[in-house]
């Protein structure tokens, strides 16, 4: 039982479920406290995140969301609850996840994440999860993580359809490689004019707390090199491959992007 | 020759809501050019005025991203799957 040194009797009561695996052990479950997350957005997708990364034993998680509860989030971002309408989701969110588990120490940001304040924050944490919900965050979210050589794991969600991949700066592609551009404005509907089922970012979400988890420990095959499509209509689960583009103007072998850029702007008026 | 294609639920609009649609040429770009015929509107959403495909759509012949293949030359053999997946930033 040495592998257990140095946790407290009601830690390895806690995580005695997590620790027992032998993919984890003792050491996983310390290298899991000592590992900071960061989540933007603390809505649909953040929300599985936070629960169950908390859950885990992230050491520190930071939070970053600028909105307020409402009434119209509650079908899906169940991390909050009727009594926390009007207030900062990231203050509903720290309350949910402390009252899971006080030994993490969560972080919260009541701002929007910026071209300004992302390097700033990124740069303090192991790995990234993006939760947000607008193009333009997430080729904001992606560049600062391929600067900073940060692993980013990647979900979206869009009525009944999931995506979910896994990027690591040096090991494989980027959200541009895969995308390298965002539609333009008013093409493609967001989830506010088209809709989303309550649960599926509930799916989405965890299974990037999975991947997240994975590769804190460095356990399990990832989706590095894979993006997952969830259709919940269908329940059909799929992958394709995706791979580094060596044009990419973030990644690629002569990058035009080195520092973060007006991402409203690229994403606005690309077109 | 025909292929399978699977239509994402942003386009089922155009294919009467169905997932799947068979389509018949020897590239992605006859596929298309199917496609478009029977669901009239579907490729503006796939490519752009020029022809070329979006920059936020990706097609997939097995699993493998068009852009790495040949584009919209890539050949379709008899019995493989193309997906159209679209970019999507909802969370």
């Amino acid at each position: 039982m040495s592998d257990f040194g140095g946790f407290s009797d009601e830690s390895i009561r806690r995580y005695g479920r997590q620790i027992i695996l032998p993919e984890i052990g003792g050491k996983g479950q310390r290298r899991l406290l000592e590992s900071k997350v960061l989540l933007v957005g603390a809505g649909g997708l953040g929300t599985p995140n936070a629960l169950y990364l908390a859950a885990a034993g992230i050491g520190t998680i930071g939070i970053i969301d600028d909105d307020v509860v409402e009434i119209s989030n509650l079908h899906r971002q169940v991390i909050h609850g009727t009594k926390d309408l009007g207030i900062p989701k990231v203050e509903s969110a720290r309350e949910t996840m402390s009252d899971i588990n006080p030994d993490v120490n969560i972080v919260i940001y009541k701002e929007r994440i910026t071209s300004e304040n992302a390097m700033e924050i990124i740069r303090e944490y192991d790995l990234v999860v993006d939760g947000c919900d607008s193009f333009a965050t997430r080729y904001l979210v992606n560049d600062a993580c391929v600067l900073l050589g940060k692993p980013d794991v990647y979900g979206s969600v869009f009525r009944f359809e999931g995506q979910v991949s896994l990027f690591v700066p040096g090991e494989g592609p980027c959200y541009r490689c895969i995308f390298p551009e965002p539609p333009p404005a008013g093409m493609v509907p967001s989830c506010q004019e088209a809709g989303v089922l309550g649960l599926l970012p509930g799916v989405v979400g965890l299974i990037q707390a999975t991947e997240a988890v994975k590769r804190l420990l460095g356990i399990g095959t990832t989706l590095k090199n894979r993006l997952l499509l969830y259709d919940a209509l269908a329940m059909d689960f799929r992958y394709v491959n995706t791979r580094r583009d060596v044009g990419c103007p973030v990644c690629g072998d002569n990058p035009e992007i080195t520092e973060l850029i007006d991402y409203e702007e690229f994403c606005d008026v690309h077109f | 020759m025909g292929s399978k294609v699977r239509i994402p639920t942003a386009l089922r609009k155009f294919t009467g809501g169905q997932e799947f649609v068979e389509a018949k040429g020897s590239n992605i770009r006859e596929i298309i050019d199917d496609i478009e015929t029977k669901h009239p509107g579907i490729r503006a959403k796939i490519c752009d005025n020029s022809g070329a495909l979006r920059r936020f759509v990706n097609i997939y012949l097995d699993g493998d991203d068009i852009r790495f293949l040949s584009g919209l030359d890539t050949e379709t053999p008899e019995g493989k799957e193309i997906s159209i997946v679209p970019s999507i930033a909802g969370g």
